[in-house]
């Protein structure tokens, strides 16, 4: 598959709509030229703030435009918007329902070299905690463009969370993105795969090891996890045997979590969560981590077969 | 505009009165920090803010941040005063239901610009509603409270070393120089030393200004409106409790709930005055 970065992809979609509105403005803290927010900050340098290694004062900047009428996109890295900064995040933003938007780089493990300080492993469970909070982690770099102009258009605080590595494109440009609407991109009955960002063309491949043994997946790229779309997990729930979450977040309170809160309110189905098992990972290659800490192929599909095997015990 | 100084002290007084009546009506609240702050608020919301209580959200207003959201008894005193929502609200203060929360809350408090609680995040802020206020060409200014012991907070440093490198002049920073926190003394804690000078090397202009003398306190925040080389910052030297001789200078009084006589003695203490 072809590959493309996400984080270009939002350094592109950031120059379109600040041509579009005069509203839009940037605030960045040093690291544009990571976060690409440096192609709006040559084009609109009068709308762009880099405010320097300083994300909580990032946080109240953006609050402060809100109020007046600005619509700011925070950049930075996620551990530093949901880590550094969670408590301006809370209450400057959240608190007041600011129509603030946080898209921040490097999220899950993609990261990867940079080592533990650097991988963004808790920030979509954090995140998901807060009140008023939209929570977005879209699957490739088209999908960026699309969660972007949707996060646009919806009034009120969102977090977006793209990744360091470029990512296989599996989207065609005529797709529909809408927030709290997940995707289905594999039909199937037997099981139902749920990922979200990086780990959506994961969540495919597995898909396709398991037709070789004779097993249907369904995938769903659940790129928004808050809202999540309950309604297409009740489905799964009731079309399929199972359900499989995969998120290169930690285990604790992301997509599995998510899911199975849907799940254990509605229909009980055999289920197994895929992410990091609640430990800090490494320096190393981004395909060397997923598959030393729990994601590989191998990983999906075995957890497929667990709860296919589940089902069966029960029935 | 010509000040009445006779008539903000009267006002002073009164919202120092308000405070206490709301903080012993919700049996708990924060006085001595809202009484510390009584005279600029007085100065603030009854000469220099250009503000419209009939249209609240008027572009191009004034803004005020409570920096130091835990006065927001204060600060609802004199929203009340100068009309932004009915003097019978104040009985509400920390209720459920209630448009007055312990903190400020934008989203329920007409005049409320900003919400605040948390120390540190006001002038932070700030800055963005002041940028903000460049890009349209609009030429309000925006006043910042904060606590001198919410100046310990890193993003305090983070946001004044900002505004000062961009010559934010519509931002106007005043602090509450008091010297108590909430434990102790603040130099029994974590002083800070040469404060203004601080502030000063970032690129602010500072103004010293004794926190109760309503005249300085014109004269003070009326240059700081005009004041066109950068952001200002108004280090008012202030008295924790001022007005109620028993809380005055006391860090015990930032948040301690009133016995009914204590009540009694400050109410009587400030109808005196």
């Amino acid at each position: 598959m072809k590959l493309m970065h996400t984080r270009e992809a939002f350094g592109e979609v950031l120059v379109e709509l600040g041509e579009e509105s005069n509203n839009i403005v940037v605030l960045e803290a040093d690291i544009s030229t990571s976060t690409k927010t440096e192609y709006f900050a040559k084009r609109f340098p009068n709308r762009f703030f880099n405010t320097g290694i300083a994300e909580q004062n990032e946080m109240g900047i953006a609050a402060g435009l809100a109020v007046t009428g600005k619509i700011p996109f925070v950049s930075t890295y996620s551990v530093f918007a949901s880590m550094r900064a969670c408590e301006q995040v809370r209450t400057s933003i959240a608190y007041p329902r600011l129509n603030v938007k946080i898209a921040v780089s490097h999220g899950g493990l993609t990261a990867a070299s940079d080592g533990a300080t650097h991988q963004g492993i808790e920030c979509l469970g954090i995140m998901r905690t807060i009140p008023n909070m939209t929570v977005i982690m879209p699957a490739d770099a088209i999908a960026v463009k699309k969660a972007v102009r949707a996060a646009i258009v919806y009034e009120g605080p969102v977090y977006l969370q793209f990744t360091r590595d470029a990512l296989p494109v599996i989207y065609n440009d005529d797709f529909d993105f809408t927030i709290g609407k997940a995707n289905t991109l594999r039909k199937g009955n037997d099981i139902t795969i749920i990922a979200l960002g990086d780990m959506v063309s994961r969540a495919l491949e597995a898909a396709e090891k398991l037709k070789t043994v004779g097993i249907e997946a369904r995938v769903i790229d659940m790129h928004t996890i808050k809202p999540i779309d309950r309604e297409i997990i009740i489905r799964a729930a009731e079309e399929t045997k199972g359900i499989v979450t995969v998120e290169d977040q930690n285990i604790i309170n992301g997509l599995g979590s998510a899911v199975a809160e849907v799940i254990v309110e509605s229909k009980l189905v055999p289920m197994e969560r895929v992410g990091i098992k609640d430990t800090f990972a490494e320096s190393g290659r981004y395909e060397e981590l997923l598959n030393k800490y729990g994601l590989s192929i191998p990983d999906i599909v075995n957890a497929a077969e667990r709860v296919l095997e589940r089902k069966t015990n029960t029935d | 505009m010509n000040a009445d100084i006779p008539q903000l002290k009267r006002i002073a007084c009164k919202l120092r009165i308000s405070v206490i009546d709301m903080i012993r009506e919700a049996g708990s609240g924060h006085p001595g920090g809202s009484l510390s702050i009584a005279d600029i608020m007085a100065v603030l919301y009854f000469h220099a803010m250009r503000i419209n209580p009939v249209n609240p959200d008027w572009p191009d207003r004034d803004r005020f941040i409570l920096s130091k959201g835990h006065a927001a008894p204060i600060l609802y005193a004199a929203l009340a005063e100068r009309g932004f929502f009915p003097a019978a609200a104040l009985g509400t203060l920390r209720k459920k239901g209630s448009i007055l929360q312990g903190h400020p809350d934008m989203t329920k408090t007409p005049g409320v610009d900003i919400s605040t609680g948390c120390l540190g995040e006001g002038l932070s802020a700030g800055i963005g509603v002041a940028i903000s206020a460049g890009i349209d060409g609009r030429d309000f200014n925006t006043f910042v409270i904060i606590g001198d012991g919410e100046v310990q907070e890193g993003q305090v440093w983070e946001a004044a070393m900002y505004a000062g490198s961009k010559k934010l002049s519509n931002l106007i920073a005043i602090v509450d120089d008091n010297g108590c926190m909430c434990d102790d003394h603040i130099d029994d804690i974590l002083p800070m030393p040469a404060m203004g000078d601080k502030w000063q090397s970032f690129g602010w202009k500072v103004i010293e200004v004794d926190g109760h003398n309503i005249a300085d306190l014109i004269r003070a925040i009326d240059q700081s409106k005009t004041f066109t080389g950068g952001p200002v910052l108004i280090q008012a030297k202030c008295i924790k409790g001022k007005g109620v001789s028993f809380m005055e200078n006391q860090p015990n009084w930032h948040g301690q709930v009133m016995k009914e006589d204590e009540y009694q003695k400050a109410i009587a203490e400030l109808k005196g005055a």
